[in-house]
Order: C-alpha cells, then sequence, then structure tokens
C-alpha cells in the first residue's frame, strides 16, 4: 500500500516546509502508524523525533482552542481532533498551513488579516448598559437569542476562512468567520450598535461578496452555520434598505 | 455603500428580467409554430410601443446585471482591482446597452 512502505507500521506523511523568507517545498517523513492517532500527533512526533526544526501551532489538544488547524490532504481541518485513519488518501497523508493565509514557517499560519477582519466587521461588543445598571433579562428561546446563540460556540480557528473560494479570489472579503461574529452581535439584545454592524458588513469585501457557495457551513468543525448568518446579515441591510427595523 | 447599492441593483434587475425571460422564450416558441419570415415580424414589432418597452427595458436590465455580475468575476478571476476594475465592466455595460439599444431600435422604429 502506497505510504506504508515499512510494512503496516509506518506512515509517510508530507509536510510543507518554508514561509516568508523560504519558498514552500515538500518534505516526506517516516512516522509510526498505531490505531488511533490524530495528524496533531503526528506533526507532534515529527517535531519531537525527527526534526525539531518543524514550526506549528497548539494549544488545548481538545477542539477549543482553535490553534492548530491546518490543511490535510487539501482539506481545512483541526489536527487534534482529526483521526489520521480518517484522511488517509491512499494510505499517505500530506499536511500544509491553512490556505488562504500568509504562512510564517512551515504549518504556523499568520492569523493577522483574519482577526484583523474579525474587527473590520465590527465583531466587538458595543454595550446598552454599564457596570451600574441592573442586567438586561434575557430570553433564552427568544428568536433573537436563538439566531445569536447558533453562531457562539465558533472558536477562531479559521477553517471556514481557509475553506472559502471567496476569499482566495477576493482578498478585501471579511470571511465567514467575522460575518457569523458580526450577525451573533446583530441578533444579541445586549449590542447597541446594530446600524454600525451593517454599515460595516455592507461595504467593500462585507457580506454582499459572498456567492453562498457554503464551504465554511461544509468544514466548520463545530457544526456552525456561517453561510446562514451572511444570508441573514444580507437579508438584515435590504430590509434596512428598505426602511424595514429589526 | 456603494457594493450594497451595486448588490440591490443586481438584484432588482435580476427581478425585472426574470418575467421578460419567460414571456421572450414564450413568445418565440409560440409565434414561430406556423412558421413566420423576418419581413412577418417586423410587420408585427415596427411601430409597436409595447414592444419597444419591453425589449428597451429588458435592455437596460441585463446592462446594468451583467456588467455587475462581470466586475465581480473581473476581480476573482482576472484580479483586476479599484478603479480599473470598474472602468472595464462601466465599459461592458455601456456596450451591452449600446448594442442592445440598436437592436430594439431596428425592429420597433
Amino acid at each position: 500500500m502506497p505510504g506504508q512502505d515499512q510494512g503496516q507500521d509506518h506512515l509517510t506523511v508530507t509536510v510543507m516546509r518554508g514561509g516568508s523568507d523560504a519558498p514552500q517545498r515538500p518534505e516526506a517523513f517516516q512516522v509510526p502508524a498505531y490505531d488511533n492517532q490524530t495528524v496533531l500527533d503526528v506533526v507532534s512526533w515529527i517535531q519531537q523525533n525527527t526534526d525539531p526544526t518543524l514550526t506549528y501551532r497548539f494549544a488545548c489538544r481538545v477542539g477549543m482552542c482553535g490553534s492548530c488547524a491546518m490543511m490535510v490532504n487539501g482539506v481545512p481541518r483541526w489536527t487534534c481532533r482529526t483521526h489520521v485513519n480518517k484522511v488517509l488518501r491512499d494510505g499517505a497523508l500530506e499536511v500544509g498551513p491553512l490556505r488562504n493565509l500568509p504562512v510564517i514557517k512551515d504549518l504556523a499560519a499568520d492569523m493577522d488579516p483574519f482577526f484583523d477582519k474579525w474587527v473590520a466587521a465590527e465583531g466587538r461588543h458595543h454595550p446598552t448598559r454599564s457596570r451600574d445598571d441592573d442586567i438586561a433579562p434575557i430570553d433564552p428561546a427568544g428568536d433573537d437569542r436563538q439566531a445569536a446563540s447558533a453562531g457562539i460556540e465558533c472558536i477562531n480557528c479559521s477553517i471556514c476562512y481557509s475553506a472559502c473560494d471567496t476569499v482566495a479570489g477576493n482578498p478585501d472579503y471579511l470571511g465567514p468567520a467575522a460575518l457569523q461574529r458580526a450577525w451573533t452581535l446583530f441578533n444579541d439584545a445586549k449590542d447597541d450598535s446594530r446600524d454600525a454592524i451593517l454599515d460595516a458588513v455592507s461595504g467593500k469585501g462585507g457580506c454582499h461578496s459572498c456567492h453562498s457557495m457554503g464551504s465554511c457551513t461544509t468544514y466548520c468543525p463545530n457544526d456552525l452555520d456561517p453561510l446562514s448568518a451572511i444570508a441573514g446579515l444580507k437579508r438584515a441591510t435590504v430590509k434596512r434598505a428598505f426602511g424595514g427595523r429589526k | 455603500m456603494t457594493e450594497f447599492r451595486l448588490y440591490m441593483a443586481q438584484r432588482l434587475s435580476a427581478l425585472v428580467m426574470a418575467p421578460f425571460v419567460l414571456v421572450h422564450i414564450g413568445v418565440m416558441i409560440y409565434a414561430i409554430q406556423g412558421g413566420l419570415t423576418a419581413a412577418e415580424i417586423l410587420g408585427r414589432t415596427q411601430g409597436s410601443v409595447f414592444w419597444f418597452a419591453f425589449y428597451g427595458l429588458f435592455v437596460v436590465a441585463v446592462s446594468i446585471h451583467a456588467s455587475i455580475g462581470l466586475r465581480t468575476i473581473l476581480g476573482e478571476w482576472a484580479g483586476l482591482r479599484g478603479g480599473a476594475r470598474d472602468a472595464v465592466s462601466a465599459l461592458i455595460g455601456v456596450g451591452l446597452f449600446a448594442m442592445g439599444a440598436t437592436a430594439v431600435w431596428a425592429v420597433t422604429a
């Protein structure tokens, strides 16, 4: 079986090396194969046993921090929760840095553009009250709260941003995660700047640049639905243009 | 807000075009059933305010809709940015309108 050329007990793992100061090139490693191992385990094994200069990023290892996303056989995935056996293609594994972002080195992508766009989409809290006021009562079953809650489990891993072909073709596009955050805040009764949010997502590279291809929703590791959030923003901007208020 | 205005213009022009496309195709299929010469077609369209307004509006909607769509494609596929992209897509819009208006005038005037 190709990729397992040292019997059944080793995998051939191709890792993309290089970064801002060196052209990217693939490098193959032999890694022990186990029944249960994640892609992050494999990358860590290479760094700890074969090449300590291999650069990658991780923190929690349990799918909460959003640090370890990489391209795995051409698909963006959270590597700490991705079992090698489920993603092997003809017995081989190819790991690279996230698409649509600059590469710092090897498997570590530069997340700056991703978070800059998060801010550009007004993805920050605009309070309705001060610390001296009572806490606003929120109905957890209300429609607005349900729409807001749908997106709050985003872990900022940038997998949707990496999967998005519109981001690939349009560097100004804010991307699914930032727009989903804007939609979450737009529906949050505790947020005071709905107009500012709609202004932020109506400009160059805003929600109207989305072609509804849906890779964000397909690849989100937390099963979130940025595609519907962006559709919600489009509807809200049109409604506002016709004089409708939320 | 320009992007939003273009988005609205493209959606609204699509809304206008939808019935035009259906009527256009429907009439073509119906009208040629018994065979129809160019002279017979021109006999029906020349001097007709209805067909002038119908295809005139159709051409306006197509010019708006197509040039905005091509502007996006020029940006994402051809890598054109800023003023160059706007200028090329505006030129395409004007070109489509000029060609369409010439054709409408030729068959309805």
